[in-house]
């Protein structure tokens, strides 16, 4: 008789309510009729809302179950709050997206349900194993989602880039696991790091142990985007629907950079002296190149996807820092980064008529005329990743400058500090676009409300966020 | 007894195989199976690390991760059908609308 070892609910409440709810929408969608779609959508927002609401309780408690593979910290309920909110607002913006464009298909609420549950258990993972699932659920089904809007070319292309580039990185988590198992003999990363702290690695063990290590972090910096393992990016996040690539740019980098941080703070705490200067020197390429690479796009998409690499070039200085103040750095940064990039990309969701991408820098100009609601709401998102204050994202910039110069990384905090203001260009030329030129052509803006809604909750919280920094940071 | 390391040094050849198989062959079919190689790679040294220390947990990672690869590969095929429906092709090379 094999005994099973208790199971306390109380922690993964929160993914049971997400899959449990998936499941059953995916079942109530068939009996949904097209027309009524929206209903899958609202279904969807109230399954994220209740398993938002099964967070409040936890709050403050620590917990393992599951022999100790799944744990609840404030860490991972801070996470899974952002993946929720993210998930949520790209449901809003997608109500009036997908009948434009022809893919008004149940099953894209449901994926995104099932993404959000990968990304809990990425936060959640207290095991190479569950943090290997975590993340190829929250992959697979983008790459599906990638392609929806299958027979366009585009979204073909990128779902096929994302999943060649994808597997490829899985490929090293997968070897890089294999070897860390058989250097320490465990895949629990609190064992892993006692097996470090004990000192007993050597010879051949060594050699097993660094290179799983390293290739780990490949595979992990593949879908945070770090580069040099950055060049599928750009063209997937300009190919995908728009609400995805919001998505995937906030929620599904804000996973990978949990797991990330998990593997790095608990498993690897005791190597600190040799991860520290590889990845700050990674983060400082990131920072340099993503931002370098945005400066002479004219396709917004494709400018806010590179950015959006080099935004993650400032998140990792956070875990850099290996202190409890950077890790608080990088959840506040991904607050914010979440937040901005959402507001960013329902502009250009209102912008995108059917099967015409107006996305070109040339289509902004006159917006402020045109909608002047959409047009302050792109210039705050603007200023908020150019890291300007009053807005949430120069709060989240500052805080992971202090965190890293705290931890002795001087250098990195100034190449950091030159490169923003370099960045700040390429930012503000939207603004000055926006409100400064006239309009070229004439492009049809949505006025769905819930869009609009969707996009007001974003641009109201980045603000309020700027506002009032440090409440919220006392609450994380 | 054959070493443990003979075992990860086939494994990490194999691995390299497939890598080389991602980087240099332009069918998407091929990159596909070039990638399974890689997870099944990460298999053989999974089993073996999981038979020299006596652990279940190795070879319960290998379900796992044979799991997850046919998930992959389930999704890959998909896209490259309906890649194949619009472009009539299957070389990656061919599918470039996306630069810049």
């Amino acid at each position: 008789m094999i005994e099973i070892p208790p199971i306390d609910w109380s922690v993964v409440l929160q993914l049971c309510i997400i899959f449990g709810g998936a499941t059953a929408l995916l079942m109530a969608d068939l009996f949904i009729p097209e027309v009524r779609r929206r209903v899958t959508g609202y279904l969807a927002l109230a399954v994220l809302a209740a398993a938002a609401i099964a967070g409040v309780a936890p709050w403050g408690c620590r917990g393992h179950t599951f022999s100790g593979t799944i744990q609840i910290d404030s860490f991972s309920l801070v996470l899974n709050w952002i993946f929720m909110l993210g998930a949520a607002i790209t449901i809003v913006l997608s109500f009036d997206y997908l009948p434009r464009h022809g893919i008004n298909r149940g099953e894209y609420y449901v994926m995104i349900l099932f993404a959000v549950g990968g990304m809990m258990l990425l936060a959640q993972g207290a095991d190479l194993v569950v943090l290997f699932l975590g993340l190829e659920l929250l992959s697979i089904t983008l790459y599906a989602l990638a392609g929806f809007a299958y027979p366009r070319t585009t979204s073909e292309e990128a779902a096929m880039k994302y999943l060649l580039i994808g597997a490829f990185a899985t490929g090293f988590l997968v070897f890089g696991i294999a070897l860390v198992y058989g250097a320490t003999g465990a895949t629990n990363l609190a064992q892993i790091g006692a097996v470090l702290a004990e000192g007993r690695i050597d010879g051949e063990n060594r050699i097993y142990l660094m290179a799983g290590a390293a290739m780990t972090v490949i595979g992990l910096g593949y879908k945070i985007s770090l580069v040099p393992f950055h060049m599928w990016t750009p063209d997937v996040y300009e190919g995908s629907p728009t609400p995805i690539t919001a998505f995937m740019s906030v929620a599904g980098k804000a996973a990978a950079f949990a797991g990330m941080t998990r593997f790095l703070l608990t498993a690897l705490e005791t190597q600190r002296e040799i991860w520290v200067p590889i990845l700050a020197a990674l983060a400082a390429i990131t920072i340099v190149v993503g931002n370098l690479g945005a400066l002479t796009q004219q396709n917004v998409k494709r400018m806010l996807a590179y950015s959006s690499i080099g935004q993650a070039g400032y998140i990792l200085l956070g875990p850099l820092a290996a202190s409890e103040r950077g890790t608080e750095a990088m959840l506040y940064y991904l607050l914010a980064y979440t937040l901005t990039n959402l507001a960013a990309f329902g502009v250009l969701i209102a912008l995108e008529a059917r099967g015409e991408a107006a996305w070109n820098l040339s289509d902004l100009g006159g917006l402020w005329q045109r909608s002047p609601g959409l047009a302050i709401a792109m210039a705050i998102a603007m200023l908020s990743l150019a890291g300007v204050p009053p807005t949430a994202g120069f709060v989240a910039k500052f805080a992971v400058f202090t965190a890293a110069w705290q931890a002795g990384q001087a250098v990195l905090v100034f190449i950091g500090v030159i490169v923003s203001a370099i960045a700040a260009f390429y930012y503000l030329r939207v603004v000055a676009q926006i409100f400064m030129s006239e309009p070229t052509r004439e492009v049809e803006i949505s006025s769905d409300r819930v869009l609009a809604f969707g996009i007001g909750l974003s641009v109201i919280a980045i603000v309020l966020i700027g506002v009032l920094p440090a409440r919220l940071l006392n609450l994380i | 007894m054959v070493p443990t390391f003979y075992y990860v040094l086939l494994s990490a050849l194999l691995f390299c195989v497939g890598v080389t198989g991602v980087l240099i062959r332009r069918n998407a079919l091929v990159v596909l199976m070039s990638v399974e190689l890689m997870l099944n790679s990460a298999n053989l040294a999974l089993v073996a690390f999981a038979h020299a220390r006596q652990d279940v947990t190795g070879q319960l990672l290998v379900f796992f991760v044979i799991v997850v690869a046919a998930a992959e590969v389930a999704v890959g095929l998909a896209l490259l059908v309906t890649i194949f429906r619009t472009k009539q092709t299957t070389n990656i090379d061919d599918i470039n609308v996306l630069k810049g």
